[in-house]
């Protein structure tokens, strides 16, 4: 019975987070939640790692800005010098200020899609990828707590049922995976 | 709980006082400037510096109101106190203005009648003369007295209007939340216009010469982080001394993320102006960048670093904001950089090539009007309960978290 998942459902989003606030104190480990919008402070509770989404846009960012210096370099100073308003073009440093707004740009550019493009793959749901949601009503009005017995070997899936019931659950649903 | 001042609190700034004092004279005594110039555009540089650190204080927190803001309730009290020094900073402000106006110095070269008299050729400025139906006496005091009217008037309100709300409770409570929001609205309506009137006439008129439509914004945009660099620190101050034990982590970060994303609205918009002036290359425009870059370029290119790449590199992780001794360094080194910026609107263009380079004038105002500004903000907080009794936001407030 180790390949067992127990989805336990719930109306409120408070409801959720105080059977999950139980559940952990007991000793049982919360695999996942499943919630129309994102649960305010169930991060903490079910002991999810920060995310490390603002480092990877940090990067994106770094790489786009380092782009843009070099496609400005290259294209306004280096292989064809322009005369634009007047402006110095014999260094770079000289005609920065004119790139400005170009480096700037292109940074966020690279920064927003990085991210956004990252995040959806992580999270396996670029557009044509197949749900993995157990259950449609997450998406709607329910509050989902997901449990696999192979995380909680030491309890017995009954036991794990019985603490469930006590808190204001709305139903559980037990699956084989 | 209350906040009383330490035997600490009560020293320091009297010290801070008495030495920038000293440093004023010895400065003073080495001004050879015609009028004692030097002297008084230094005054007014450190005037203005303090005077925006409280209007932009007064702006956030009104913003609070106008918005229903809820978690900043439990550090309201803090805002009060900052924007409770309006009054003396405006008396500062004024006395500048006065002097000038009277003609003991000429920061305003357009104050000097003799600008306007076509028979005099050595004085005459067809310039000013074209500006003289807005850049005359009576018009300039008009407004000048309706802005620091209004300012002082809705900083005294909103203050007292507080105190008022901590001993209401129920329907008489929410009825006061109310006025406060209605009277917000009013205040922030008048501010949007008379920040940029302010900037125009009190400021961008020393370089009477030359005219940035982004003015206003740019100096509104340094006085409100210096605003909110000040609250952040002085939070963080009261919370190591014990007070404010409400005030949790969230709203530390919530506070520093205001200096980080302020920072880039001033650099922005100072980095707008420059981009367009530089980019059009107009002399009559350019000329105010000369004077600037080409006889300081540390000053104000050291300034622009400061205020712009610090904060972002520094202030963009999560954990950089929630740790208060960092938190605290780093915004000491935008509020020196912001003081920066104050010095280079305000000497190079009433000084001409006699600022050099920041001296011990500039420095010691700075010093003394620190410890004013100190014993009066921390009196203020002294005198009304750290944290509101009654608010309808007080619960959100407290139990604030990102």
């Amino acid at each position: 019975m180790v390949n067992k998942v127990i989805y336990a459902v719930y109306e409120d989003p408070e409801l959720l987070k105080s059977a999950a606030r139980k559940l952990i104190t007991a000793g049982v480990k919360v695999r996942d939640v499943f919630s129309p919008f994102p649960v305010h402070g169930i991060d903490p509770i079910i002991g999810l790692k920060r995310t490390r989404l603002g480092i990877v846009s940090f990067m994106f960012g770094v790489f786009g800005l380092s782009l843009a210096v070099l496609g400005t370099y290259y294209m306004s100073i280096y292989d064809w010098p322009m005369n634009i308003g007047g402006k110095p073009n014999q260094f770079y440093y000289q005609n920065v200020p004119g790139f400005v707004p170009v480096l700037f740009e292109f940074t966020v550019l690279c920064a927003a899609h990085g991210m956004a493009i990252t995040y959806l793959i992580r999270n396996k749901t670029l557009p044509g990828m197949p749900g993995r949601n157990p259950d449609p009503r997450s998406t709607n009005d329910k509050f989902i707590i997901e449990l696999r017995m192979e995380d909680n070997q030491q309890h017995a899936s009954e036991a794990i049922t019985n603490m469930l019931r006590e808190t204001p659950v709305f139903e559980i649903n037990e699956r084989q995976c | 709980m209350n906040f009383t001042l330490s035997k600490r609190a009560r020293t320091i700034p009297l010290v801070l006082i008495i030495i920038g004092l000293v440093m004023a004279v010895i400065g003073f005594t080495g001004d050879h400037t015609d009028h004692k110039q030097y002297t008084w555009a230094a005054f007014y540089a450190n005037a203005l510096f303090f005077f925006f650190i409280a209007l932009g204080t007064l702006f956030f927190y009104v913003v609070n109101h106008v918005t229903e803001t809820g978690w900043t309730i439990l550090v309201k009290r803090v805002y009060e106190a900052i924007a409770a020094y309006l009054p003396w900073g405006a008396l500062a402000v004024l006395l500048v203005l006065v002097a000038g106006s009277a003609g003991l110095h000429h920061i305003w070269p357009w104050m000097d009648t003799r600008t306007l008299d076509t028979a005099d050729p050595l004085h005459y400025d067809a310039h000013i003369a074209l500006l003289s139906p807005y850049l005359n006496k009576p018009f300039f005091w008009i407004r000048t007295i309706l802005i620091m009217a209004t300012f002082i008037f809705f900083a005294r309100w909103f203050r007292a209007h507080s105190l008022r709300m901590d001993q209401e409770t129920g329907e008489a409570l929410i009825r006061s939340h109310w006025k406060n929001y209605r009277r917000s609205v009013v205040f922030i309506l008048l501010f949007a216009f008379f920040s940029s009137v302010l900037a125009w006439d009190w400021i961008m008129s020393i370089d009477v010469h030359w005219k940035s439509a982004l003015f206003g914004w740019y100096v509104f945009g340094g006085m409100w982080v210096s605003g909110m660099i000040t609250a952040v620190i002085l939070v963080l101050y009261l919370k190591g001394k014990g007070y404010l034990p409400q005030v949790n982590s969230s709203h530390i970060q919530d506070m520093g993320k205001w200096v980080f994303a302020v920072s880039f609205l001033w650099s922005y918009l100072y980095f707008e102006q420059f981009l367009l002036i530089w980019y059009s290359n107009i002399p009559e425009e350019s000329s105010y960048y000369m004077v600037r870059i080409a006889h300081h370029p540390w000053l104000i290119w050291g300034m622009f670093f400061i205020n712009f790449a610090l904060p972002m590199v520094l202030l963009m992780s999560r954990d950089s904001k929630r740790t208060p001794r960092y938190l605290i360094g780093v915004g000491v080194l935008i509020f020196i950089g912001h003081w920066l910026d104050t010095v280079q609107m305000i000497m190079p263009g009433s000084l001409g090539p006699h600022f050099e380079h920041i001296g011990i004038l500039e420095v010691g105002f700075f010093v003394a009007f620190l410890g004013i500004f100190i014993r009066l903000v921390l009196s203020a907080l002294a005198k009304a309960p750290l944290t509101v009794v009654a608010h309808p936001f007080l619960e959100e407030s407290v139990h604030h978290h990102i």
